[in-house]
């Protein structure tokens, strides 16, 4: 391949510039990659990954889908960012310095001076401004994915071209995670205004690569942007993403064709790929900011009855599933509403307390069997909305194995999204598998899935009223002792599981493989993070 | 009593003239007993999972080993040979029925009727097979009925009836034009009548040949949309299914995954096209001497 | 001769438009679009105004009428629009990728000849002897065993006795032929088996029939070698009907390819197609349809015309 014989002569070429590079960045990442602090960063390569989807749109605020951000990422800079090696702390990125006022309702950012667009024009607060006006007000035209994480802002100012600042109508616990988000790159406010949509086709920000060109269904190529403004940075030479199937990326990941896949392989493809490279491999693993659950219809027969649901929820073995499912499939480990490995998370002592937790599954099956008997459901049968891929597939498969075994009989019906969708709105569905997914670990963003129906129809579709849980909901989000709020966190899972409105199922687990001389990557509980390559380097 | 002896002796004259037919005749037979009786010839339940005997190769328990879910291939063969008869034969029915009547009304009524229906048949032959089948599925969506997706036998039948159609039409307008046929019409016999009198029997060779064909493409094409997931979908048992989505991560792991619903499938096809040729042959005055 | 061309092409055009006609309409029966699924993918939440505003954009709340009226008139001056989900020309999205498809093709069929015509040939010359059982059970296991399956098992056993894989990374022949072809060889012998069988049967029985033809007997009670009664006389009176299938064959090719590109991670027109399909991409769809369809209808077009060239009566 063209990189390997490159990468020789640029790589001792530009040693004495890696050497110039801040100590204190260095080691930091050397150390989170497990490899001692003496392995300097080297200068040069192109980084071959493959992604597995092609991108709808190049433009970060109108989509969420890994596909745009994996290619995406490398070009554009955000205001903050979360800092490599030390996730979920947050660092600045665009932002030099800044500070929050002691109500929490004003954000005052400073700017790093002397940062240039991919065209050679400087960054401002102005283009910064200009880029939030369009995440919270699209115009005409632009739809802005994310638009409901803005609704606190009230104003945004812009006091000199270096400053920028935010003042708030309420207190946005979440908000850092805004100001941090991949999704919210930062465009040209002048070519904004010429185009509002000009980032749908057109790549052009101040990331660490600038675009060279995209060929739909085979490569996408960036190469280094010689002006970025952190120092020294980025080291490779540029990257190629590289569109192909899941199943060829192992093939390809096992011939060396390519180094990396960043979104996550099953643990079978992961066994594939350390097979044949042997010492050559690194893997890296972490439960998923993504979880399955099954969605009741709690306003139809036969679910209205909390009886039902719960005897559902007892009938799925998840210990077993996870222990055994995690080795041929995405799906990894147990647990409640909040990821598992999070700070919020139930301890597995408080977990086996939940119906359904429980390691015995004979007492486990029989109390649902008790349970469908009282409710009059001996012989209960029902349609499973699902979708028609993995690992939903596999989540049906197992289910349906699990219900059978207490006598009850389920159809997986596999749709297409827009059908899945529709069910979803229309309301028209017994049983519905979803999966959720949001990109930090804050209780507020997670339970939401959750909460009663009218308080957030687009997401919380299993159309059941629970004042109670709503309280809980609301009395989490103001509080801001970290102890007290887990309390209630474990408090609203106790409820809803009591309940089952909509019973988690098996969280995802990530499992990302690269070849050993990719260095300076970070790992985290979502794919969307840490995708700017700035710091990745080719041993 | 005669009329039974009558075919057997049929039968017994069909496997000595021709052997290869009387192999394709016997492999059919075995799948579709298997089929039938598949809960008398398995020992496991096809959608049960297994996390003890996850990817286990064969063995004496599991005769062709299990998948990833632990489920008994063998037991998944042999409930796959149910959905592919079952979709195979009804969209073959289907599909060889509506083109043998819109056929032979074709060529029946001839004139404008004619031209215009043999245009159309010309345009529905123009879609490659897989294309308007894979169209068609994405179309309708799924409608389950006893199990079966009747939207998947239908799109597997619709690019059959112009092939069919094409062929019955021949066979149909040949007869037409014998004197006898023109005789009948003169002499005042309905339509009905001349159809099934000297028509009906006629077109029935060509027709049994046509639809022992297409059964074996209906369980090809089956087996290529539901490799592409979007023919039947898991956890019901299909062949092209057990090749699909995951079974190709387990080439090292589990080759046998995708050796043996493939050969299923192969043979199968190959039973049903081996039976067909010698029937036409057979059928065929021209190779009977 | 110019005439009788003329004139089928001229047929061409009703049969054509009839084929846009249906493609169009059977594509819009679909519940849901492409924006569903382009902005609620991956955990994205959008509001129904959101979803309303993108269907103006791509001009999906147009009356199906004006919709189909705009595709032809873009067809006319070869504007065949935009993809819905990338948003690039669908010129660009096919032409991208329609290059590997063809040479897939090409190379199939040369296989198929290469193996074909020899099969074929022997099977006739020793009919009903097991040579010829042999054949016939050869070339029908061609037309039972599912290209897309030959393909996985092509690559199981280059894994599991060479330990290798074909590459992934598609290169143009141009560049560096011994990477294209040893990726694309595999693909075409898993397609080209199928083929190959198709026209060794259509060969064989072809050659039955010519040889119980007058001319032949006559040929051979002159007392001509039966080598060259076969190669002389028969092989190219035999050879007309193969020709017809050849040509017919090669066009449901490309649409077998839809499958077998799959297990060979191919950036083709099938790939390209399935993947248009499962995003309800409309545009991209009915395009790719239709240009099969024109391939189809072409490539019997020039089979018709070689026929009517070799065969004077069929010009009637």
């Amino acid at each position: 391949m063209a990189w390997d014989s490159r990468n020789e002569t640029i790589h001792s070429m530009t040693r004495r510039t890696a050497m110039l590079l801040p100590a204190l960045a260095l080691g930091s990442h050397a150390l989170a990659q497990g490899t001692g602090p003496s392995d300097k960063p080297q200068r040069g390569g192109t980084l071959s990954y493959a992604v597995t989807a092609e991108p709808p749109t190049y433009d970060l605020h109108q989509t969420a889908t890994f596909a745009v951000m994996h290619r995406l990422s490398p070009h554009y800079s955000t205001l903050l960012a979360y800092e490599p090696g030390k996730y979920p702390n947050i660092i600045g990125d665009l932002a030099q310095s800044w500070t929050i006022s002691p109500d929490l309702l004003t954000y005052t950012f400073k700017l790093h001076p002397n940062i240039k667009f991919h065209d050679g024009t400087a960054l401002t607060a102005e283009d910064v401004r200009v880029s939030y006006e369009r995440l919270r007000n699209p115009p005409k035209g632009v739809s802005s994915f994310r638009q409901p994480s803005f609704t606190q802002i009230k104003s945004i100012e812009t006091p000199d071209a270096l400053t920028i600042v935010f003042k708030m109508v309420k207190v946005d616990a979440s908000i850092m995670d805004t100001f941090a988000s991949p999704w919210n790159s930062i465009f040209s406010a002048e070519k904004l205004k010429a185009d509002p949509s000009y980032p749908v086709k057109t790549v052009m920000g101040s990331g660490p690569f600038k675009f060279v060109e995209h060929v739909a269904g085979s490569h996408w190529v960036g190469e280094r942007f010689n002006d970025y403004f952190k120092a020294g940075k980025p080291y490779l030479d540029g990257f190629r993403a590289i569109t192909m199937t899941p199943s060829a990326m192992v093939n390809a990941m096992a011939g060396k064709q390519i180094m990396a896949e960043f979104r996550g392989f099953t643990p079978n493809e992961r066994d594939r790929i350390v097979k044949a490279l042997g010492p050559d491999a690194q893997t890296h693993e972490s439960p998923w900011m993504l979880h399955m659950l099954m969605n009741f219809n709690c306003e139809k027969k036969p679910f209205d009855d909390p009886r039902v649901r719960r005897a559902i929820s007892l009938a799925l073995d998840r210990w077993g599933g996870s222990a055994n499912l995690s080795k041929v499939s995405q799906l990894g480990a147990v647990g409640g509403l909040v990821r598992p490995g999070s700070k919020w998370a139930a301890t597995e002592a408080e977990m086996v307390q939940w119906p359904g937790y429980g390691r015995d599954m004979a007492a486990n099956r029989a109390e649902a069997k008790r349970l469908l008997k009282e409710a009059g459901y001996e012989n209960l049968s029902f349609t499973l909305i699902n979708r028609n891929q993995q690992p939903y597939i596999t989540t049906g498969v197992f289910i349906i194995d699990q219900l059978r075994q207490i006598g009850v009989k389920v159809e997986d019906k596999q749709v297409e999204i827009a059908a899945w969708y529709s069910a979803q709105t229309s309301g028209n569905f017994e049983a519905l598998l979803d999966s959720f997914t949001q990109f930090s670990d804050d209780p507020t963003n997670v339970l939401v899935k959750y909460i009663s129906t009218d308080r957030a129809p687009d997401v919380a579709i299993q159309r059941a009223i629970d004042r109670e849980l709503d309280s809980l909901f609301d009395r989490q989000a103001e509080m801001v002792d970290p102890a007290e709020r887990k309390k209630l966190v474990r408090q609203f899972e106790n409820r809803l599981l009591d309940q089952a409105y909509a019973i988690p199922i098996l969280w995802w687990q990530r499992i990302v493989v690269m070849e050993s001389r990719v260095q300076g990557w970070t790992m985290s509980p979502t794919h969307m993070i840490y995708q700017d390559l700035a710091d990745i380097w080719l041993k | 009593m005669a009329m039974l002896n009558r075919v057997l002796k049929n039968v017994v004259l069909f496997c000595r003239l021709q052997p290869l037919g009387a192999l394709g005749l016997l492999i059919i037979l075995v799948m579709a007993t298997c089929a039938v009786f598949a809960e008398q010839v398995t020992f496991y339940n096809p959608e049960a999972v297994d996390f003890g005997a996850m990817l286990s190769g064969p063995s004496a328990d599991h005769p062709f080993g299990t998948d990833s879910f632990g489920r008994d291939i063998f037991t998944r063969i042999v409930y796959g040979a149910r959905t592919a008869l079952t979709i195979g034969f009804l969209s073959s029915m289907i599909g060889c029925h509506i083109g043998a009547a819109i056929g032979i009304a074709s060529a029946f009524h001839g004139g404008w009727i004619d031209l215009l229906l043999q245009r159309f048949i010309d345009i529905i032959l123009s879609f490659p097979i897989v294309v308007l089948a894979l169209v068609v599925v994405a179309v309708m969506g799924k409608t389950l009925v006893l199990g079966i997706d009747l939207n998947l036998v239908f799109a597997i039948a619709i690019p059959i009836i112009p092939r069919s159609c094409r062929v019955i039409r021949a066979a149909t307008l040949s007869i037409r034009t014998q004197p006898y046929v023109d005789a009948a019409r003169a002499g005042g016999y309905s339509t009905v009548y001349i159809l099934l009198r000297y028509i009906a029997p006629n077109v029935i060779a060509p027709f049994l040949v046509l639809l022992t064909a297409y059964i074996a493409q209906a369980i090809l094409l089956e087996a290529s949309l539901s490799f592409l997931g979007l023919g039947v979908s898991e956890p019901k048992p299909a062949w092209g299914l057990m090749l699909a989505g995951d079974s190709a991560n387990f080439y090292n792991e589990a080759p046998w995954m995708i050796l043996f619903p493939g050969l299923a499938i192969s043979l199968s096809v190959f039973a049903f096209n081996l039976f067909g040729d010698s029937l036409r042959d057979w059928l065929d005055p021209k190779y009977r001497n | 001769m110019i005439r009788y061309a003329l004139n089928r092409i001229a047929l061409m055009i009703p049969t054509l438009l009839g084929i846009a006609l249906i493609t169009f309409v059977m594509i819009r029966i679909v519940p849901g679009d492409v924006v569903e699924l382009k902005m609620r993918s991956d955990g994205g939440r959008v509001t129904q105004q959101q979803i309303n505003d993108e269907r103006t954009r791509l001009g999906l709340d147009k009356p199906l009428p004006e919709q189909f009226y705009l595709w032809m008139k873009g067809l006319v001056t070869f504007d065949f629009g935009h993809s819905m989900w990338t948003g690039r020309p669908v010129a660009q999205e096919i032409g991208g990728r329609i290059g590997l498809s063809i040479q897939v093709a090409i190379m199939a069929a040369l296989v198929a000849v290469l193996i074909a015509v020899p099969l074929g040939t022997i099977a006739a010359l020793f009919r009903d002897t097991p040579i010829d059982y042999l054949i016939r059970i050869i070339t029908i296991a061609g037309l039972a065993v599912p290209s897309f399956w030959l393909g996985m098992i092509i690559i199981l056993v280059l894994l599991t006795f060479f330990k290798w894989s074909p590459p992934v990374i598609y290169v143009s022949i141009l560049e560096d032929p011994v990477k294209n072809l040893s990726q694309l060889i595999w693909p075409s012998l898993a397609v080209g088996y199928r083929y190959a069988a198709v026209v060794a049967r259509m060969i064989r029985s072809s050659i039955i029939e010519v040889m119980q033809e007058d001319y032949i007997r006559t040929a051979r009670a002159k007392g001509v070698g039966e080598f060259m009664v076969v190669f002389k006389h028969a092989m190219r009176n035999a050879l007309l009907p193969a020709i017809t299938i050849i040509g017919l064959e090669f066009a449901f090719l490309i649409g077998g390819l839809v499958v077998t590109e799959q297990v060979f991670n191919l950036n083709g027109i099938g790939r390209l197609f399935v993947d248009a399909v499962i995003r309800n991409d409309f545009i991209l769809i009915q395009t790719i349809v239709f240009l099969l369809a024109i391939i189809f209808v072409s490539v019997n077009l020039i089979v018709d015309l070689i026929y009517g060239f070799l065969d004077p009566r069929t010009r009637m």
